[in-house]
């Protein structure tokens, strides 16, 4: 199944950095989230993108997480090439990550 | 309790209008809050200002004060906004003049400054906080530097008896911040209620994120009205805590999901989301329904804030080329593929320098990289986008000029070939001691 089922997600920006929240549809969905949406697994789901590192913020009483990605947007959305300077569209293919049926 | 309703009227420089007029109208609001600057849009209004010294502050200020003052005149609404960008003092004036013009003659309007801090950055010794250059290697590139600043210059406007109050630079959330120190009488040293009333105005800065606005996804995250949605009103008690809703006929919804994806956007760590005035906790924040569009946001805390604030220096970087070209139909990955290898070749051969080149095919690789997409099928249509960083605007333009010659030296059937080419106004962040930027009112009447 893919990570879109369990969750939602938005991208913001901030310089070169950009953060990505994976939201728990429902909080009960919050403790196999935490296993299997790691932030190596996220580092390795956008390999082309992010050249620092990701670190994962956990926010249980939301049921949602936080990936803070740097060195991911292009040298920083103001002189990024990209055509989505603001790497917006990176929480919609972080929700095609593939998870375990169980 | 005592409750305050703040309305976001926009949640950036060039957001609807409609919706403003609307909470003015119908929201039966105390305060009207106008977030219209991004990371770069200073810098821009800094260069405008330089052309023509009236100017530099935000291009739909007089249509949004046209849209909503006399409304909020009528109702004693109160405005804030950082529609001031480079010139919050000629923002002011003309806001001044449209107030006279509308026969609003007691209006009294107030510009916050001392954001500018451009001449105190560059006679020290400041290193940009991603990179760890110092800032004296742009030499005379610089063209802006503001700090963001805090609540107290809006919230002392506010003591002063301003009914429109506008900024330059502050951190977004201050806008929110300065009405609730000024009804409340929080103190700067209240930590406690900063981290709650950050939660307040980040909630709400981006108005229609948190009313269902970048939010709708069809058949999993459903929106009504998208077209006519209604901007957030934050209910704020006296003790912090706060109710997202909205104008009831408006379109949107607010709901515990729509809450959270706001709450995240934008923030790092969410125990220490630096703020000028506070260091805001939200990791202890709830969310909770408590009606038909009504969530009832609480837990926000705080810390004393660091004592830096953040500066974001606009320059001038580079100059971008850029050429879009697009192929169709049975072959059109392997045409387009084959028109990427020309450009590039052709780059090369008559010596276009680019310090930085993409080559990418939008429909395969353009948002992720090839990674991603290396298993999807193949899309009926594709379209090449070659874009270049060069040192000078004539080199730039060669990019996109071939690209454009594939119509008659490149592969066959492309179509729709576009160009352009941009000077590049950069910005990126130093940090400054909070005390060597301060605040200053000055006040004017409608007729001034």
């Amino acid at each position: 199944m893919k990570l879109r089922q369990l969750a939602h997600s938005r991208t913001g920006d901030k310089g070169n950095t950009s953060n990505i929240s994976v939201i728990a549809h429902d909080p009960a969905d919050y403790e196999r989230l935490l296993r299997e949406v790691t932030p190596e697994r996220v580092k390795q789901h956008f390999a082309d993108v992010v050249k620092g590192t990701v670190v994962r913020y956990e926010l249980p009483r939301l049921g949602a997480f936080n990936f803070v990605m740097t060195l991911a947007l292009g040298g920083g959305v103001t002189r990024s090439l990209a055509l989505d300077a603001h790497g917006k569209s990176l929480s919609s293919a972080l929700l095609d990550l593939e998870l375990p049926d169980s | 309790m005592r409750c305050i309703r703040l309305g976001a009227g926009a949640g950036y420089a060039g957001d609807r209008i409609e919706p403003a007029a609307e909470l003015a109208r119908d929201g039966d609001i105390q305060y009207l809050i106008f977030e219209c600057l991004a990371e770069r849009t200073i810098a821009l209004a800094q260069q405008a200002r330089r052309r023509d010294p009236q100017s530099g502050f935000d291009p739909l200020l007089e249509a949004r004060m046209r849209a909503v003052l006399p409304t909020c005149a009528a109702k004693g609404i109160r405005i804030i906004t950082n529609m001031g960008a480079a010139n919050p003092l000629g923002a002011a004036r003309k806001t001044a003049a449209i107030a006279h013009e509308l026969g609003l003659a007691d209006l009294k309007i107030a510009a916050v400054q001392g954001d500018d801090v451009l001449d105190t950055v560059l006679a020290g010794d400041y290193r940009f906080e991603e990179s760890g250059t110092p800032v004296a290697e742009l030499a005379g590139r610089v063209i802006s530097a503001n700090a963001y600043m805090g609540a107290g210059g809006m919230r002392d406007a506010l003591a002063q008896g301003a009914q429109v109050v506008i900024t330059g630079r502050v951190a977004d959330p201050a806008l929110f911040i300065a009405p609730l120190l000024h009804e409340f009488g929080w103190s700067l040293d209240n930590c406690e209620r900063l981290g709650q009333a950050t939660v307040v105005g980040h909630l709400l800065e981006c108005a229609g994120q948190v009313t269902g606005g970048y939010f709708a996804d069809p058949g999993l995250k459903d929106v009504p009205q998208l077209a006519r949605l209604g901007f957030p009103i934050g209910e704020v008690s006296e003790d912090g805590s706060v109710i997202i809703t909205k104008v009831a006929s408006a379109g949107g919804k607010v709901t515990p999901a729509t809450c959270k994806e706001q709450l995240i956007y934008e923030i790092h760590d969410p125990k220490r989301y630096l703020q000028p005035d506070v260091v805001a906790d939200f990791s202890e924040v709830t969310v909770e329904s408590v009606g038909d569009d009504r969530v009832r946001v609480t837990g926000g805390r705080g810390h004393p804030p660091t004592g830096l604030l953040k500066v974001s220096v606009g320059y001038v970087d580079s100059y971008v080329g850029e050429g879009q070209i697009s192929y169709g139909g049975p072959g059109a990955v392997a045409r387009a593929r084959l028109a990427l290898e020309i450009v590039r070749e052709r780059l090369a051969s008559t010596g276009v320098k680019t310090s930085e080149l993409r080559l990418d095919l939008i429909g395969i690789d353009s948002l992720y990289g090839p990674t991603i997409s290396r298993r999807a099928a193949e899309p009926y249509e594709v379209r090449l986008r070659v874009a270049g960083r060069c040192d000078s605007m004539a080199e730039a333009v060669r990019i996109g000029n071939e690209v454009e010659t594939l119509y008659t030296n490149g592969p066959a059937g492309g179509g729709g070939a576009t160009k352009s080419a941009r000077e590049i106004i950069a910005v990126q962040s130093v940090l400054l001691p909070s005390h060597l930027a301060q605040g200053s009112v000055v006040m004017l009447g409608a007729t001034s």
